[in-house]
């Protein structure tokens, strides 16, 4: 059979994530895309590799990608297909459950990887630990995690489009606007970049010479407990085991040791960079780039390498 | 408007989870429990609706063991009126739950369920959602705000990216995310007063349900260590790594 | 009569903000003696109300204890305890006491002759805090009211009679101002209060003071005991087997040793206590504990194993040298608060617990007469202590600890082996406790210092990831609770004289130096505190105060511990 991926967009664009789950699905058999939306949207994921076709549900039921229209065509759709897929966003996450409810099926959340077509490995308390789980449902509803699979290529498909209709039914919800974060940086907890800051800095001036990087790479700025805890820094900077929890896809961590409560916070980041002048600072043992030396020194140097790079 | 909070029994969110040696789930025994803290947000907005007016009688349900008493004590410390313990001793799915749920919300017959939108042990972000399902209600997750008028539920949603707004038709189903209030304390008066509150127990046999598990763990095991990475010379060097091996700039 | 008016306008205001629950009886602290208290005082007076109050976020969470415990005091509260599922489930099998140098230890032979006081037969290794939970749950069954996650911040005292205690308020900011979330405390009055506080509680400080009750006693001394939990490979673990040790990393002048067991599955307690009478102001406890785990004697346990949990407590090691007087009117004192430990045996369990019921007594007599009009001190505690096993128990070691100070390490290990040998601890005259343990510091300049080994990650850990494994945990939001009465104090005495000794014996790394090297300043790290009550003891011009914190904060120590 094959598996039903649902892809979400954001203003026309196909998700990266989504992509990733596209590369999960197709370890389980062949791929069908769900979109809503515009004609492009569909277009787009027709031109996925790996997507095999592509199921358009369109009209205003389904636009904004609603909960209760879009768990009803997924629960339509259901039959014909072993497994259903999304990625583990905010949009697949609000949907699949209740599509798993209409078809009675426990759904499988987070999945980091798949060990067969019953069987999956998701992390549980915040990470802590690696469940792997065996379902016994008929069906499979699961939402990938991105960072867990590469996405599939966005070019090199041409999967045939069919329409799908949406289930009549009452309107339950109704979209009323959305407001997409606009702020130059950033937030912390959805950053792709964090440039972190510890007590090496050395005061709140000096910690202002991270900005320049930060703008460089587009990253939010976050701060050591003991960076908050000196002035540098508000509150709401701190990254660690009292502070945010994150996992951008790139972390430096300037002048910070590396305490246990600090990595708590951060070391699901895909790539560590730690800058420090101690060689032996724990930080360097979760790093993938460390560089030894005064950050003074590196910081500037670190920004003249990027503007040289282009 | 009668509203419906269901509060889940976690290990406390102070507590590092440690794997058991056999690698067959996490060491509970021992260890300090809490309600989940999204259910505590929950508790705290269904409350404030009813400190503003619009709630009139807030009820905690929880499913669990015996000891989700104390859970359900400590809900009612922060002001809901009453409790509700689905007794069982096996392990409930969100799916089970959200199937005695939607047997309660029959005999109760709450306009509103307020949940957190996921608990913080097998972090399933589920069971509002299938609630809903079952129901065919409305359902506005990831609540940063709610607004109650005219029989309308305007709830402002965390998405990826920024922030959505939508109107649910009640009665309907919302769930709670970290930024919708900041939960009050239960403070040692109402904890003494929450002792002559009445709590329910039931069975999930009584509702009628059948709670069987549909996943069964296989193994639970600690991630891999992060393996320690390389030294690099130079800044530049750096850049270049991060450009061509990590592709992440 | 302005007096009067003024604390008459007091208590209209606070009786505005906070809201009041009267019982028949309030206890401060639900250890061994508080839970012990509580219970005794239901089966006399079942009628009583009884409120017990903890500071950690649930029983147990606060307990740290070796623990290796006499069951004598739990048979004559709960005679049926083993068939009721108390957690005492590994008999004592075997015991060593090992004598280190820094390559080698050697076994005490005869040991239960030489250290009798060291004869463990009868008795089981527990998690003390687990052993809490199970009498926190007998006591609830009993209709104890108990809750956990609320200090006693204040005592209240009325016409010079203590009358209650004050929790503590929640929810105020860092700058000392009421925050969104702002709960006052609440008083909990009572007929009699008992404060079960566990070594140097704060409370307690404060009613010794308040009453002069240490007037004519000897100083209190303490120890600071640090512990560790293992999990190790089942071919390492022999259950039952107690190992303690002496001599090596210590030198002549500082008393402490570490301790061993094997108990439950594959859970080993390891820990190592130090007497806080030391002198040399760069000695690390924490360091100390540390390696001595790479001592041959210890090593073959750890290796390949998992390290589960961390914290650390002091103890009481004046002896009944420094009891002080244990009543005052409306209460009394009870457990290691009141100092009720057995040195040389490591032992305050069943001595706390035995206190506790004891006092319960007295109370329940008190109680009755105070219906008529009697008594509002409850004396008759003072009396039964005097009379109890527990008396006899502490006034035969009086000598050991003492002995210590006074002779060294060796030479007080030789006067204890001729104390117990030769004299049966009933030697006419009783060594006395001539300095409090912060006096006896010794300079930067004078003390020699000492290279501890950098930590291996595997054996040994620094002190931050320990503090990780305590779960411990404080809302940021509040103010310090660590308070430092003179702020200049703390550059000229304990960083010109001292070089920050808090720095080294926090076991939490709470305390830190910041800009050593420019203008040293002390950053508190009171997020971090595990509430052992080191600094309260050992600063030395007493110039830090242990504050109760905001509820349920400080260490979560998990079952096992
Ligand atoms: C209960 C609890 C909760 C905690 N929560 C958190 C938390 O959420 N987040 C958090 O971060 N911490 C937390 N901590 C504190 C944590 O243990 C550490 O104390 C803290 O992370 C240290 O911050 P730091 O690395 O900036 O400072 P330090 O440990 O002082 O490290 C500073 C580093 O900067 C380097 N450095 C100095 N100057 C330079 C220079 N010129 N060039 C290059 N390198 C330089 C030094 O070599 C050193 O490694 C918590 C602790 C506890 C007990
Ligand atoms: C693979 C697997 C292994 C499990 N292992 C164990 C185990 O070892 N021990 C164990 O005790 N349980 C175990 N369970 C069951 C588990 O405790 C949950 O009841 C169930 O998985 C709910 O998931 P969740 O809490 O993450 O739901 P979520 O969907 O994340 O919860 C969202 C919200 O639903 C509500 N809610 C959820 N559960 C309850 C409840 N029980 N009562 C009231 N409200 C609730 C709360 O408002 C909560 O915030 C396991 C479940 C699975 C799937
Ligand atoms: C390292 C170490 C090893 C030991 N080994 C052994 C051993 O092997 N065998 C043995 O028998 N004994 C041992 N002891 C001694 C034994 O643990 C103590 O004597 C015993 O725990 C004392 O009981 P307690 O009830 O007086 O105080 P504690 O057990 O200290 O309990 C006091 C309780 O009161 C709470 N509390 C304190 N102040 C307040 C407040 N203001 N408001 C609310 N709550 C408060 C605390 O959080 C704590 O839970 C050891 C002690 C230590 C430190
Ligand atoms: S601050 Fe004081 S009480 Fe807290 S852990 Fe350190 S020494 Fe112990």
């Amino acid at each position: 059979m094959a598996v039903l991926v649902f892809l979400d967009h954001e203003s026309g664009i196909i998700r990266q994530a989504s992509r990733s789950a596209v590369t999960a699905a197709r370890a389980l058999g062949e791929v069908h895309a769900l979109v809503t939306g515009d004609a492009s949207v569909a277009e787009a994921a027709a031109r996925i590799d790996g997507v095999a076709k592509v199921l358009r549900a369109a009209g205003a039921a389904a636009a904004h990608e609603l909960a209760e229209p879009l768990a009803a065509v997924i629960a339509d759709l259901a039959p014909a297909y072993s497994h259903i897929v999304a990625a583990s966003g905010a949009s697949g996450k609000n949907v699949l459950p209740r599509a798993a409810a209409l078809l009675d099926v426990q759904p499988i959340p987070d999945v980091v990887s798949i060990v067969d077509a019953d069987t999956f490995v998701r992390p549980i308390y915040a990470g802590s630990a690696l469940a792997t789980v065996k379902s016994s449902d008929a069906k499979k509803v699961l939402t990938v995690r991105a960072s867990s699979f590469d996405p599939a290529p966005a070019e090199g498909g041409a999967a045939p489009i069919e329409q799908v209709t949406v289930p009549e039914g009452p309107a339950l919800s109704e979209f009323v606007s959305i407001a997409l974060s606009q702020s130059e940086r950033p937030e912390l907890e959805s950053a792709r970049v964090i440039v972190s800051g510890g007590r090496g800095m050395q005061n709140e001036e000096n910690f202002k010479l991270l900005n320049p990087l930060a703008d460089r790479l587009g990253a939010a700025i976050g701060a050591s407990r003991a960076a908050v805890d000196a002035g540098f820094v508000p509150n709401d900077y701190q990254v660690g085991q009292t502070g945010k929890i994150v996992a951008p896809e790139l972390y430096i961590a300037v002048g910070i040791s590396g305490a246990i409560q600090h990595l708590a916070g951060m070391k699901d980041s895909k790539i560590i960079v730690a800058i420090n002048k101690d060689p032996e600072a724990p930080i360097f043992q979760v790093a993938d780039y460390g560089l030894v030396g005064d950050l003074f020194d590196i910081l500037p140097q670190v920004e003249a390498a990027l503007d040289k790079a282009g | 408007m009668k509203v419906l909070v269901p509060v889940k029994r976690v290990i406390d969110f102070n507590i590092k989870p440690r794997v058991k040696a056999d690698g067959t789930g996490v060491e509970t025994a021992g260890v300090k429990m809490s309600m989940n803290p999204f259910d505590e947000i929950a508790v705290e907005e269904a409350v404030r609706l009813k400190e503003k007016g619009i709630a009139t009688e807030v009820v905690a349900v929880s499913v669990g063991v015996q000891q989700a008493q104390d859970t359900l004590r400590t809900a009612m410390a922060m002001g809901a009126d009453r409790a509700i313990l689905v007794l069982t001793d096996v392990a409930v799915e969100p799916l089970g739950v959200a199937k005695i749920l939607k047997a309660l919300v029959a005999k109760e017959s709450p306009d509103l369920v307020l949940l957190g939108k996921q608990a913080i042990d097998d972090d399933m972000n589920a069971t509002g959602q299938m609630l809903a399902g079952l129901l065919g209600w409305a359902q506005g997750t990831f609540a940063s705000k709610i607004e109650i008028a005219d029989g309308k539920a305007t709830v402002t949603r965390e998405i990826d990216g920024g922030l959505e707004t939508l109107t649910l038709a009640l009665p309907a189903i919302v769930t709670a995310d970290l930024r919708l209030n900041e939960p009050r304390y239960a403070s040692l008066p109402n904890i003494m007063k929450a002792r002559k509150k009445p709590l329910e127990t039931i069975a999930p046999a009584d509702l009628g349900v059948d709670v069987t598990p549909r996943l069964t763990i296989v193994s639970v095991a600690e991630p891999p260590a992060r393996q320690q990475g390389i030294k690099v010379e130079s800044a530049a060097d750096l850049v270049a790594r991060l450009r061509n091996e990590a592709k992440v700039i | 009569m302005a007096q009067q008016l003024q604390d008459e306008a007091r208590k209209a205001m606070t009786e505005h903000a906070r809201e009041t629950m009267e019982f028949d009886i309030v206890i401060v602290g639900g250890g061994p003696s508080g839970l012990a208290a509580a219970i005794r005082l239901r089966q006399i007076l079942p009628q009583a109300t009884v409120c017990l109050i903890e500071k950690g976020s649930e029983i147990g969470a606060h307990i740290l204890s070796g623990a290796v415990i006499e069951p004598r005091a739990l048979d004559e509260l709960l005679p049926d305890w083993r068939e009721t599922g108390a957690p005492l489930n590994t008999p004592v099998t075997e015991e060593a006491m090992l004598f280190l140098t820094e390559s080698r230890g050697y076994a005490v032979p005869m040991l239960d002759r030489v250290m009798p006081h060291m004869r463990n037969h009868g008795n089981y290794i527990v998690s003390l805090g687990d052993v809490c939970r199970w009498l926190a749950a007998r006591a609830e069954e009993m209709g104890v009211e108990i809750y956990p996650g609320f200090a006693g911040a204040d005592v209240l005292v009325e016409d010079g009679r203590v009358v209650g205690v004050v929790t503590g308020d929640m929810g105020i900011g860092r700058d000392g101002e009421p925050g969104p979330n702002y709960a006052p405390g609440m008083e909990l009055r009572a007929k009699y209060t008992l404060f079960a506080e566990g070594c140097r509680g704060s409370l307690t400080k404060r009613l010794m003071a308040m009453y002069n009750l240490r007037k004519g006693v000897d100083p209190q001394t303490y120890g600071l005991g640090i512990k560790e939990l293992w999990e190790v490979p089942a071919e390492q673990h022999r259950p039952g087997l107690v190992q303690h040790s002496f001599g090596w990393p210590l030198d002549n002048r500082t008393y402490g040793g570490a301790w061993m067991y094997h108990f439950g599955e594959n859970l080993v307690s390891y820990g190592f206590v130090v007497g806080l009478d030391y002198p040399n102001t760069w000695l690390s406890p924490f360091d100390e504990m540390q390696r001595l785990k790479l001592h041959p004697s210890f090593r073959g346990t750890f290796e390949g194993g998992r390290r589960i949990a961390y914290g650390a407590r002091a103890l009481s090691e004046g002896g009944i040298q420094s009891i002080p007087r244990l009543t005052f009117p409306g209460g009394a004192l009870i457990g290691d608060t009141a100092g009720f430990l057995n040195v040389p045996k490591i032992k305050g369990t069943h001595t706390a617990m035995k206190s506790g019921m004891l006092a319960a007594e007295a109370v329940a007599e008190a109680v009755a007469e105070a219906m008529e009009g009697g008594r509002v001190e409850p004396t008759s505690y003072t009396a039964r202590v005097r009379k109890s096993w527990l008396w006899e128990e502490l006034r035969a070691v009086r000598n050991v600890r003492p002995a210590f100070s006074r002779f060294g390490m060796k030479g007080g290990a030789l006067y204890s082996g001729i104390d117990a040998m030769l004299l049966r601890g009933r030697a006419p005259w009783t060594l006395h406790h001539r300095h409090t343990d912060n006096e006896v510091l010794e300079s930067a300049s004078v003390s020699p210092p000492i290279a501890y080994p950098k930590p291996d990650g595997k054996i040994t850990f620094d002190k931050l990831s320990s503090v990780f494994l305590s779960a411990t945990n404080h809302e940021e939001d509040q103010p310090v609770h660590l308070k430092l009465r003179s702020d200049a104090l703390w550059k000229t005495v304990n960083w010109d004289v001292f070089r920050a000794p808090e720095s080294r014996y926090c076991p939490a790394g709470v305390y830190e130096v910041a800009d050593a090297e420019t203008a040293p300043r002390l950053q508190i790290n009171a997020q971090n505190c595990v509430h052992c009550k080191t600094c309260d003891i050992k600063d030395p011009v007493q110039n830090i105060d242990w504050a109760t914190p905001e509820g349920a904060g400080g260490p979560n120590y998990p079952g096992g511990m």
